[in-house]
């Protein structure tokens, strides 16, 4: 094994180009653990520690660039307002340990559909910046995830950033493990109102092969508050409606049994976040003082 | 490859390191400083916790290459830090041993070397929160990080900030007591 | 620094930081037992100098590894050896016909266990080789290169594969002294307890009501993984370093092994992170020795977690069947119940299990009329053994669920129910032994259901719901919605110290003498301290016999006598009364000495009652007649004994009949929970607890031992369980990622109501503490979940399927 430890970005990319065989690490926490049970042995480790602008993030008009390598903990702290999706599922992400060395560069080049950030990321919109010495690009999030635990990478690409649209509208982020902290994802649900565009998006995680948006319930309910013209009364959304809204969710998934959770569970949680985090968002676009009967 | 970093205030190196070897196993195996446990190895029991460039990590976690030039404070340091923190060498004095350096080139763990245990170290004996102490040591950096940010913690503050720890003794009772009684010492200036 | 004692330092010559460590309480408190006492080695552990058994590190020290099997059931074709030999800075590799001795198998009760395979592997990951290399990463891949034909066989995995009639036998030719008695060969062990007329009092039964209850597989889940270091001695012999919780029991059965006397085997204990039962079986310990003995040079082993979830015994899964009558005034009348426990491919502790799984199994009930059957099955399921509370903690998640399901049906309050059928001093067991020390389970029960109730909805807050506070934690799963509260109920019975005819003694050695101008006291025992604070109790024992406020743990090894097993919470009651009992002999002898030195100096020495306090010598009117420092002079005085609690007697093995258990003890809680009902995740939010402890000898001790106790039993209501796959018999989920144990964010506050009503049997009236509040603590979880959910929940844990219709 050889530990490589390009000082820049431009040393990243060329020692990625010349050994495509090198597995980046940075927060270490997925690399590490396969390393400390000898399930991996990577002919190079590539440590990004060193290539500073991973670190850095920057609010743009539009979108949020996030540095591949920022910590969790700094997204909960310093994003909550441009990035509030993934700062709720930033909070979910293990231990603060964790969450003060793991970035979501990790998790999109793990690309577990148990990642923490995936739903979050898929909910708001974004673009994987992703480059090699050949060039650079930007990846769609909906067409990153190609497999479980494959993405849309070239052997020679490292992840630099990921841009996520600022959000226009109220977030959420629910997860379900079995225990009260310090757990992964038997499945996770996100969910953004965007009421410029007047849709709304989703993201569902560990309960299909890859993370996926639930499209049919999304156009669903795009069109059902358009149709009761909802965004322009704020009216309390029908039970009936948050209902099929939450079965379509349920029904997007394409899970499987495992030690964590049975594929049933997971429909059933994903569905019931799905109407949860419906009402949650909802509630906060209509703002305060409404009441909420009826939504939950 | 050889290792070249800064543990507990005193610049370290460590030889013929393999490439896959943690942080922790360098300061366990290599440095003698076996105070960050060797629990789980995957990050979800805390008991390698350890001051990273000043942010708390698990240690199993870090690949001993990326602690190249960083700053490590483990438990054996942890009275040291806390010491210099609160605008001294330790708030009982230094000790003959600590004037001239500390204790013999290449010792092993430096631990309060003159300087009494930090209050959090102290309150953790106190109010019984030591069993088998296998977490001890990581739960201790913790804690002190968290009364470094937050010096009057709700108990919802200090389970969120010590959920990454995990023991299996105590049933965390006198853990919470043990962080509580540090807080208020430290209001109350003892 | 002697080449051959271990360091916990390693590098450069690093300074010793010896195993073991001195442990002295400084001067200045008195601190005799009833106090809460500061643990002696607390400095040492939070400053991170105690030295572990992982820790240790020395000069030319190897790397143990061992190859464990990929397969649950299978005969081995072929082992090589050559290329993994070949791999440079590989030192040895040694397989079962490396083995020195004629005695190749090891066990704690029945020898049953081969060190490593030979032509047959019983379980997914028994050991198979092991390696020794000058790095962890070179053992590792040595490991990897060994290889291993293995020839699969069918599986046996539950009581109908074991017993069916074309089973494969897991252990053919038993010669134990349990095969005799029991029907089949994959039965290690059966017990029945038969008493009274079931079937008479079957018919007085106004309601009856059964139950099929599932217990999963839990881990101890201990933090320091096992390890130790082996280091070979000029004398032919290997001194070990080890984490154990009985250093004679691993003596026995490492000696032979090695061909070995057990003179030539020294053992001292190295720093012990937690043990619950697990350290009752040898896990690295002889494969350490062997290597070091093969290759002349110290050898460390030390598992990661993946490995010590193979390398260790878990607590026994069990299906029980219960069957309980009552009259309609709410009196029991019967109870019919058959545990089967699932005890894997080797017996480790299995026939203690069945004893007190039987002997325990309806609970601290007043019930004339029983018939039990407790079973323990061989499969090639992981082994089976030791951990805290064992055989009654199964029985008690199924008695106390029978115990909600009858007073339901008879309309009456759970906790008035079980008080009405409370078990007493005087009250007779199902064994036929008459409980002759107080047994105040009602009273238990009465004391946990008084105490305040936590306030509702604590997770509201001006700034909305705090989910830290919300079922789902930080995972963000629900703002208050679906979330119901339930409050539930149990209490338990466990017997103290080791049962049905056990010789269990502990041995030890008190030293009184002089040193820096103050009398000090040593206590040498070869108790295993594995965080409970035994260290602590010995000393305060010490200090209140013998007037002398400096005591010194000496570290534990094997150059004293046996001090038995930290287990079946016996320690401060066996070891505890040796030390009394070694503390009192010391003080005839320094009497004695008083009295030939000072005796004519005042008539006291020849009539008072004299006692040992505060350094001198005084009489039991507080007359002081000498300074302990002028009695002893430059003497040093010293007893060393064996001591024995009250003799036990087997189980009948037909009837059950015997006066089996030395003590019993006893633990109620009450657990509040709030249950997201649609989610099916569970928020404890109180777990209060009542126990009564005969005397507390140090209350902050005790308290921390219920507590941690508590939890433990919290872990199995609602997340613990080594899975099993019932097909391949093979662990799917061997690490802290998928086996899930309690943070800080799942443990509630815990409350503790602490009892002492002596048994005037034990030293200084105490009960032992640390088992008891395991017992209850899963059984009322889960009856408050009941409450909140309205479902039976036959099993545990519960998992959130079994709340949402979804498994």
């Amino acid at each position: 094994m050889d530990f490589l430890r390009p000082a820049s970005w431009e040393e990243a990319l060329a020692a990625k180009a010349e050994h495509p065989t090198a597995v980046p690490i940075a927060g270490g926490t997925d690399v590490m653990v396969e390393i400390n049970f000898d399930r991996r042995r990577p002919e190079y480790l590539m440590d990004l520690n060193r290539v500073a602008d991973l670190y850095d993030w920057e609010v743009g008009e539009e979108s949020v660039r996030l540095g591949a390598s920022v910590p969790y903990s700094r997204i909960m702290e310093h994003l909550r307002a441009e990035l509030p999706g993934l700062a709720l599922a930033s909070h979910t992400v293990a231990s603060p340990q964790i969450r003060n060395r793991g970035g979501v560069g990790g998790n999109l080049g793990t690309a577990s559909p148990a990642g923490d950030a995936h739903p979050a990321l898929l909910a708001a919109g974004a673009e994987v910046e992703a480059e090699s010495v050949r060039g650079a690009r930007r990846i769609p999030i909906d067409d990153f995830y190609t497999g479980v635990k494959r993405n849309a990478l070239a052997p020679d690409e490292l992840i630099r950033a990921v841009h996520i649209k600022k959000a226009d509208g109220p977030q959420q982020y629910s997860k379900v493990g079995t225990r009260n902290a310090m757990v992964i994802a038997v499945c996770a649900f996100g969910l953004a109102l965007h009421p410029g565009t007047r849709t709304v998006r989703t993201g569902i995680g560990s309960a299909a092969p890859t993370p996926v948006r639930a499209r049919t319930a999304e156009e669903f309910l795009r069109a059902a508050l358009d149709e009761g013209g909802f965004w322009d009364n704020g009216k309390i959304i029908p039970p009936s409606v948050a209902r099929r809204f939450a079965d379509l969710c349920a029904a997007a998934c394409n899970p499987i049994d495992d030690v964590r959770g049975t594929a049933d569970y997971r429909r059933h949680a994903v569905g019931v976040m799905a109407r949860r985090t419906l009402a949650w968002t909802w509630e906060s676009y209509r703002g305060p003082g409404r009441v909420t009967e009826g939504a939950a | 490859m050889r290792l070249d970093f800064t543990v507990n205030g005193r610049p370290r190196q460590a030889d013929d390191v393999w490439e896959g070897e943690s942080l922790l196993y360098v300061l366990r195996e290599r440095l003698g400083l076996p105070g960050s446990k060797n629990a789980c190895e995957q990050g979800e029991c805390g008991s390698c916790t350890v001051r990273l460039d000043g942010v708390p990590v698990c240690s199993c976690l870090v690949a001993a290459g990326q602690a190249e030039g960083r700053e490590v404070v483990t438990v054996e340091g942890l009275a040291h830090y806390a010491g210099q923190r609160s605008g001294g060498t330790g708030a009982r004095g230094t000790s003959p041993d600590e004037a001239v350096g500390g204790a013999a080139e290449g010792a092993g763990p430096q631990a309060g070397e003159g300087t009494g245990p930090a209050p959090v170290q102290q309150a953790f004996i106190d109010a019984g929160a030591v069993q088998c102490g296998f977490c001890t040591p990581g739960l201790l950096i913790a804690a002190d990080a968290l009364l470094e940010l937050n010096p009057d913690p709700t108990d919802a503050d200090i389970r969120e900030a010590l959920s990454g720890n995990l023991c299996r003794c105590t049933g965390y009772e006198k853990i919470m007591d043990a962080v509580r009684l540090a807080a208020a010492r430290r209001s109350e200036g003892v | 620094m002697r080449p051959s004692e271990p360091s916990a330092a390693s590098g450069q010559g690093g300074a010793p930081l010896g195993v073991p460590t001195k442990i002295t309480q400084g001067s200045g408190t008195r601190g005799g037992i009833g106090e809460s006492t500061l643990r002696p080695d607390g400095i040492l552990k939070v400053t991170g100098e105690f030295a572990y058994s992982s820790d240790l590190w020395h000069e030319d020290m190897l790397w143990g590894q061992i190859l464990r099997s990929p397969v649950a059931h299978a005969e081995i074709v072929s082992i090589d050896t050559g290329e993994a030999l070949a791999v440079p800075g590989v030192y040895a590799v040694m397989t079962y016909d490396d083995l020195p001795a004629d005695v190749k198998h090891y066990g704690l009760e029945i020898q049953d266990t081969p060190v490593l395979a030979h032509g047959r592997v019983r379980h997914h990951g028994e050991p198979v080789a092991i390696v020794a290399a000058d790095h962890p990463e070179t053992a590792r891949r040595a490991a990897a290169k060994i290889e291993v034909a293995y020839r699969e066989l069918p599986v046996v995995t539950d009581e109908a594969s074991a017993l069916a009639p074309d089973a494969v036998l897991v252990h053919e030719d038993r010669t134990d002294h349990h095969s005799h008695h029991v029907p089949h060969p994959n039965i290690v062990h059966r017990q029945p307890i038969v008493r009274g007329d079931v079937a008479g009092a079957r018919r007085r039964a106004d309601v009856i009501v059964e139950g099929e209850y599932t217990f999963g597989m839990q881990d101890q889940a201990f933090l320091g993984p096992e390890s130790g270091l082996a280091v070979p001695e000029e004398d032919g012999g290997v001194h070990l370093y080890i984490a154990t919780q009985w250093l004679h029991s691993d003596l026995r059965q490492i000696a032979p092994v090695l061909g070995l006397p057990e003179d030539k085997v020294r053992m001292t204990l190295a720093g012990v992170g937690g043990a619950f039962g697990g350290r009752e079986d040898l896990s690295m310990q002889i494969h350490a020795c062997l290597l070091a003995l093969r290759t002349g040079r110290p050898v460390k082993i030390v598992y990661n977690r993946f490995e010590s979830f193979f390398g260790h015994v878990h607590r026994h899964p069990a299906k029980l069947r219960y069957e309980h009558g009552a009259t309609r005034d709410g009196r029991l009348t019967h109870v019919k119940c058959r545990i089967v426990l699932d005890g894997g491919a080797y017996a480790s502790a299995s026939p203690a299990v069945v004893g007190n799984a039987s002997s325990l199994g309806i609970g601290p009930y007043v019930v004339d009329d029983v018939d039990i059957e407790a079973v323990a099955l061989y499969t090639n399921n992981p082994p089976c053994g030791a951990m805290r509370g064992f055989g009654a903690v199964q029985a008690c998640f199924a008695y106390e669920a029978q115990m909600d399901k009858l007073a339901k049906e008879l309309g009456l309050d759970p906790v008035e129910f079980r008080q009405l059928n409370a078990m007493e001093q005087g009250t007779v067991m199902p064994t036929g032994q008459r409980v002759d020390s107080p047994a105040p389970v009602a009273e238990l029960l009465r004391r946990v259901k008084a105490m305040p109730m936590p306030p509702e909805r604590q997770w509201e807050s001006s700034e909305g719901a705090d989910v830290r506070q919300l079922p789902g934690g930080l995972s963000n799963t629900t703002h208050g919605e679906g979330v119901v509260r339930g409050v539930g109920y149990a209490v338990g019975i466990k017997n103290v110290g080791f049962s049905e005819g056990f010789d269990d003694y502990s041995t030890a050695r008190v030293r009184m003498e002089v040193a820096g101008g103050e009398p000090v006291v040593t206590v040498h025992t070869a108790m295993a301290e594995v965080g409970q604070g035994g260290v602590t109790v010995h000393a305060q024992i010490a200090r209140t016999e013998l007037g002398v406020t400096r005591v010194t743990i000496h570290p534990a090894d094997t150059r004293v006598g046996s001090a038995g097993s930290t287990s079946a919470s016996r320690q401060t009651y066996v070891t505890g009364g040796a030390v009394r009992h070694a503390c009192a002999l010391v003080r005839e002898k320094v009497l004695e000495l008083g009295r030939r030195r000072f005796g004519s100096y005042h008539p006291a020495w020849a009539t008072a009652e004299l006692l040992l306090e505060g350094g001198k010598v005084v009489t039991d009117d507080g007359e002081a007649l000498a300074d302990l420092v002028d009695v002893l002079g430059d003497e040093a005085v010293e007893a060393e004994e064996e001591w024995r609690h009250r003799p036990t007697e087997p189980f009948d093995p037909r009837t059950g009949q015997g006066d089996g258990h030395v003590q019993y003890s006893f633990a109620a809680h009450r657990a509040v929970v709030e249950v997201d009902t649609e989610l099916g995740l569970v928020k404890v939010v109180e777990l209060a607890c009542a126990q009564d402890v005969g005397k507390a000898l140090n209350p902050l001790s005790v308290v921390g031992q219920i507590q941690g106790g508590t939890a433990q039993g919290l872990g199995m209501a609602v997340m613990e369980e080594i899975l099993v796959d019932p097909r391949t018999a093979k662990v799917r989920n061997p690490s802290f990622t998928d086996y899930l144990i309690p943070t800080i964010l799942d443990t509630p506050t815990i409350p503790v109501d602490v009892l002492e009503l002596a048994d005037g049997h034990a030293p200084y009236g105490l009960r032992g503490v640390g088992e008891a509040p395991t017992l209850s603590s899963t059984p009322a979880v889960l009856a408050a979940i009941r409450d909140a959910t309205g479902l039976e929940l036959n099993r545990t844990p519960v998992r959130p399927e079994h709340l949402t219709g979804t498994a």
